[in-house]
């Protein structure tokens, strides 16, 4: 935050509601940290345990919903400070969006696991978009923390990256699929796990745009890339 | 700090100020202002107490002129006249811009002459118009169903929120071009600052208003326009959204954020 209140109160509300959001990014990013090993490995208690933490986060959503209503009511922000709250509302949405789609490919995992014979080396096929969209995620929450528009401008670039990630997985499963139709069951969790993962990058995508907003007071939602898209990473 | 640059143009402007100087004696406490008052726009001015926005206020109507030692300089073209002209009719200049000022003033006298009064001094109407009048400026100022039955009645006996309405009424009467608001309702119950709200927005459609206001809320509920003003000098002029949303300077935000000394 850039200076301080004369009310110490409204500093320490909004720090309080800060805070939170953190703690609310850093459980969704264990989240899905720990259902991309479920998915890769078939841990049945990791998963359940990230389906369990989705019950912290939507707390975590009403309550800060609760505290930025009564921030508004009581202080009536303006400028940064209403650009902030107006960000925060947003982030979380989009933070309870990441963690219900990491339930989504824990569940997924357990019973794609479940089920036995995978047939496809399911992992490998999103290992390339599952490393791209965390570090999004991660350096959304990062530059939200920091206030970092710099940093948030360049993931958003990078969102196109997992975009085309997401097409050429569909391509190749759909040649499994067409090869194999023995393959087709998890041919099409993979999907829903490559779509899950390529989701999560759209909301890191959104919480960068949030932390434009709350920097520069500029909505870029909805409109062109200004930095230029960076290179493919290299396929491994 | 430079000369900030009006982020607006395209509307007619009503007052133009440039380079206004401002001294109460031997101290200087407005510094090179230079912003447009736009036709029925409403303008506000916000900053901290004693950041002179009050001194601009009054300039514009040469209210000063009744304290010996205050002295403005520069130009204020109202109508293509600089006001600050030693030739400016200032009897004229303040039918034209009127003003309301942060207390209650009515005059000892009854409802209808409140209004009447200055009525007089401008335009010779008869009976009937002039009771058209005041039930036109009682109406505009949203105070005619309350008072209606009590127009012999001292001004004085009514309510606070009532008489600032009722000043309000008297400062619309004359018909000026402009009203000049000092913390209208400042001294008021929030039923009587919405009437009063609701009365700016009503008015704007025919005049140009200015208001000054340490209410913050209120500058960004009823003004089209914001200056912020510190030290006596303009820090930053634009529209009210703009001022609030996204301003242009840390000083303003600062302000505006409460983050204020």
């Amino acid at each position: 935050m850039i200076g301080e209140h004369s009310s110490k109160q409204y500093d320490h509300e909004l720090e309080t509601i800060r805070s939170k959001v953190l703690l609310m990014g850093g459980i969704v990013e264990t989240q899905f940290l720990d259902a991309m090993t479920c998915f890769r490995i078939g841990n049945v208690e990791r998963a359940d345990r990230v389906i369990a933490e989705d019950d912290q986060v939507n707390q975590l959503e009403v309550q800060l919903d609760d505290a930025c209503s009564h921030l508004i009511v009581r202080r009536q922000p303006t400028a940064n400070d209403l650009r902030t709250v107006m960000a925060t509302i947003k982030v979380i949405t989009d933070l309870e969006r990441i963690g219900d789609e990491a339930s989504k490919i824990a569940r997924t995992s357990k019973s794609l696991h479940g089920r036995g014979a995978v047939g496809i080396n399911h992992y490998e096929m999103v290992r390339t978009i599952a490393t791209a969209t965390s570090d999004m995620l991660h350096d959304a929450l990062d530059a939200f923390a920091r206030l970092d528009g710099k940093q948030a401008l360049q993931l958003i670039a990078q969102d196109a990256v997992v975009d085309h990630e997401f097409r050429m997985i569909m391509r190749n499963l759909i040649t499994f699929m067409m090869e194999d139709p023995r393959t087709i069951s998890s041919a099409l969790d993979t999907l829903w796990v490559a779509k899950a993962i390529e989701r999560i990058g759209d909301h890191a995508k959104n919480i960068a745009e949030y932390v434009i907003y709350v920097v520069e007071g500029k909505d870029i939602r909805h409109t062109k890339p200004a930095a230029p898209i960076p290179d493919l990473p290299p396929a491994a | 700090m430079p000369i900030p640059i009006p982020t607006v143009s395209q509307k007619n402007k009503t007052i133009e100020i440039s380079g206004l100087n401002f001294f109460y004696g031997k101290t200087q406490s407005l510094t090179n202002v230079s912003l447009d008052i736009h036709e029925k726009q409403v303008t506000a001015f916000i900053g901290p107490s004693g950041c002179g926005k009050s001194t601009l206020l009054r300039t514009l109507n040469r209210m000063y002129d009744l304290y010996p030692g205050q002295r403005a300089e520069g130009s204020i073209m109202y109508r293509g006249r600089n006001i600050l002209d030693p030739g400016q009719d200032v009897n004229m200049l303040r039918a034209k811009v009127g003003m309301v000022f942060q207390k209650p003033t009515p005059f000892p006298m009854s409802v209808y002459d409140n209004i009447a009064f200055g009525v007089r001094l401008y335009e010779d109407l008869s009976k009937g118009e002039m009771d058209e009048r005041v039930e036109w400026a009682l109406k505009k100022a949203a105070l005619w169903g309350e008072v209606k039955d009590k127009l012999t009645k001292s001004g004085l006996s009514l309510s606070g929120g009532q008489q600032q309405r009722l000043c309000n009424a008297r400062g619309v009467a004359v018909k000026p071009d402009v009203l000049l608001l000092d913390e209208p309702t400042s001294a008021l119950d929030p039923i009587s600052t919405a009437k009063v709200e609701e009365l700016i927005s009503e008015l704007k459609q025919d005049y140009t208003i200015t208001i000054v206001t340490h209410n913050m809320q209120q500058a960004a509920r009823c003004s089209d326009y914001t200056a912020y003003m510190y030290l006596g000098e303009l820090v930053e002029f634009g529209e009210t959204d703009q001022i609030f949303m996204n301003p242009a300077r840390k000083e303003t935000q600062d302000y505006i954020t409460g983050r204020f000394g």
